[in-house]
């Protein structure tokens, strides 16, 4: 069972032929019906519903009457987003940023394991990275603020060993970045299992035997092997975590750990005639995120996008 | 180990010790990440024998455990109704998501033509897209746009939301078994005069349907837990991960501990079962 974004390996380099992989390839108009509902689907419910949020980004509010908008090119929703907010976006790219990095040092043994160690364990190990995916996020993410708690395991632990200042976890950005971290793991953990799944085994012996280091092989071989991976893994961790708004709302506080999900969701539900400005917010984000597939196409080409 | 100038023999143990570690140590940081993962479905499961009095957040040592709520799982009021939705909806999104995303998957790994790497990357970017993008656009073009015709929100539209979103998942799990396939074996099956037809439903399709089942996996699971989107989209409708989040100011029910966690056993269940299956017929 494959269950993941799969990437040719070969460390970034772009392919002569625009399209690898086995198969007969024919060029008919199968193809294109082959597209034509998936494509619509996509088209309808994700470009048209993105192009809308834009428009809604530049609308503005009746006066004296709230809830209600007009066409326009009102840039001033993102001067408000980006002024009002800025703390929100900062601080949701520096959460995001060290969840990213603590689900990479979590994900890599675990999906390096599943490649190369497991056997027929393999299946099992990859049931096991998304079955908690049942017992729901909102579940565990609530598990964790009890876990977390001043008078659970953990902060009493620290706390009697003097080394939690401040004395809290919960209610901190420390709970935020843990429960961030917990929740976008597997999204980490698939891409880097399929990269290291297409790379040969035998190369990474091969660099065993010449630098007989395993550092030096994990860092020369394996990771540049894994590279589309590692950079997909981390595009689906950090963005979505960036746009996160429930660890937050769970594990932070009102005031001092509120990210720019946050925001958007009570201008969208909480604030009358919040819509604009939430639209731009989204849509900042949105920018965010076509930037970094931008880069990542520019680097790695479209075919190990996926 | 005492400090000796006994130079042969004790680098060697050093040696030993530290490549039966290195041997080891991705299995057994995988185990530890493995647990991780376990520790607040484990608490969750604990704490669904809380004979509690108020909110179900504080062990009540008193009473001791409880099995009352594993005797009257739907004893909460509404939580077996927003179970139901959410095992409609994931089943729903999940047939119509795989299929669509199957043939989007055959398409991109076995034709050439006009706006491939276009397809690769919109069908990328919805998976790194926050949720709470996707939900705000499909609320703001519902509302706004779709109404029009009709479309109000409620059990449908999280439908569509939820296909929507396991569509990508789907066209990469399959793309990945499609592109691991052996192309000799269908040269094989047309050298043996099977046709087309044949050669898709006999040599093919059985070699790919196990990424298929994955991917159905993954689409079922995403879906049952997908929150933000949901609470988007969903209008009154409730499902089951909406329910756990409306009820935590007033505090959960044990009964959705309960739920949650066997939903778990049974999805691990399901899915070894299937594989010592899979694994019986291949011998």
């Amino acid at each position: 069972m494959t269950v993941a974004s799969a990437h040719v390996a070969g460390g970034g380099t772009t392919h002569a032929d625009p399209a690898p992989g086995g198969g007969p390839r024919k060029r008919s108009w199968t193809a294109y019906l082959l597209l034509l509902p998936g494509g619509l689907w996509l088209l309808l419910f994700f470009v048209v519903p993105l192009v809308q949020l834009f428009t809604v980004s530049l609308q503005s509010g009746f006066p004296g009457y709230p809830g209600y908008y007009y066409r326009d090119v009102n840039v001033g929703n993102y001067a408000t987003a980006l002024t009002e907010f800025a703390g929100h976006f900062g601080r949701s790219l520096l959460y995001a940023g060290l969840a990213t990095v603590f689900a990479f040092i979590l994900a890599y043994p675990l999906a390096y394991a599943m490649a190369f160690k497991a056997g027929k364990w393999r299946g099992v190990m990859m049931i096991c990275v998304i079955a908690p995916f049942f017992t729901s996020f909102i579940l565990r993410t609530i598990a964790w603020r009890q876990i977390l708690a001043d008078d659970g395991p953990v902060a009493s632990t620290l706390n009697f060993l003097h080394l939690l200042p401040g004395g809290h976890i919960t209610e901190t950005w420390m709970a935020v970045v843990a429960g961030l971290t917990y929740n976008f793991l597997p999204f980490m953990v698939l891409p880097i299992y399929a990269s290291l799944e297409r790379a040969d085994a035998r190369v990474i012996e091969a660099g065993g035997d010449l630098y007989a280091n395993g550092f030096t092989t994990f860092r020369t071989v394996t990771l540049p092997m894994s590279m589309p991976g590692v950079i997909a893994g981390t595009l689906l961790t950090f963005i979505p975590a960036a746009g996160d708004y429930v660890n937050a709302d769970l594990l932070g506080s009102d005031r001092s750990t509120k990210m720019v999900g946050n925001v958007i969701e009570s201008q969208f539900f909480k604030v009358l005639g919040g819509f604009p400005v939430a639209a731009a917010l989204s849509f900042t984000l949105m920018a965010l995120i076509l930037a970094m597939v931008f880069l990542y196409i520019r680097r790695f080409g479209t075919e190990e996008l996926l | 180990m005492t400090a000796s100038t006994d130079s042969g023999y004790r680098p060697a143990v050093a040696q030993r010790v530290r490549t039966w570690f290195a041997n080891r140590f991705a299995i057994i940081a995988a185990i530890v990440v493995l647990l991780y993962l376990f520790v607040p479905v484990a608490y969750t499961f604990v704490f669904s024998f809380n004979d509690y009095r108020k909110s179900n957040i504080v062990w009540n040592g008193d009473a001791g455990p409880t099995l009352k709520h594993w005797k009257n799982p739907c004893g909460a009021p509404g939580v077996c109704d927003a179970l139901v939705t959410s095992l409609k909806v994931g089943g729903i999104a999940t047939v119509v998501a795989t299929i669509l995303g199957t043939m989007l998957a055959f398409a991109l790994v076995r034709h050439r033509f006009r706006g491939r790497s276009t397809s690769n990357v919109l069908i990328f970017i919805p998976m790194a897209t926050p949720e709470i993008v996707l939900g705000a656009s499909l609320l703001t073009i519902f509302v706004q746009g779709f109404s029009r015709f009709g479309l109000r929100l409620g059990f449908w539209t999280i439908v569509i939301a939820h296909i929507m979103f396991c569509i990508s998942f789907v066209v990469v799990t399959v793309k990945a078994r499609l592109q691991s396939l052996d192309p000799r074996l269908e040269e094989a099956a047309q050298d043996l005069y099977a046709g087309p037809g044949g050669t898709f439903w006999r040599v093919t399709f059985p070699l790919v349907l196990p990424g298929i089942v994955g991917a159905a996996l993954l689409s079922f699971s995403l879906s049952f837990d997908d929150f933000i989107i949901t609470n988007f989209v969903s209008g009154d409708e409730t499902t089951f991960p909406k329910f756990v989040y409306v009820s935590y100011l007033r505090g959960i029910p044990a009964q959705a501990n309960v739920i949650g966690f066997s939903m778990f056993v049974i999805a691990v269940a399901l899915v070894v079962a299937g594989q010592v299956i899979g694994n019986s017929r291949r011998r």
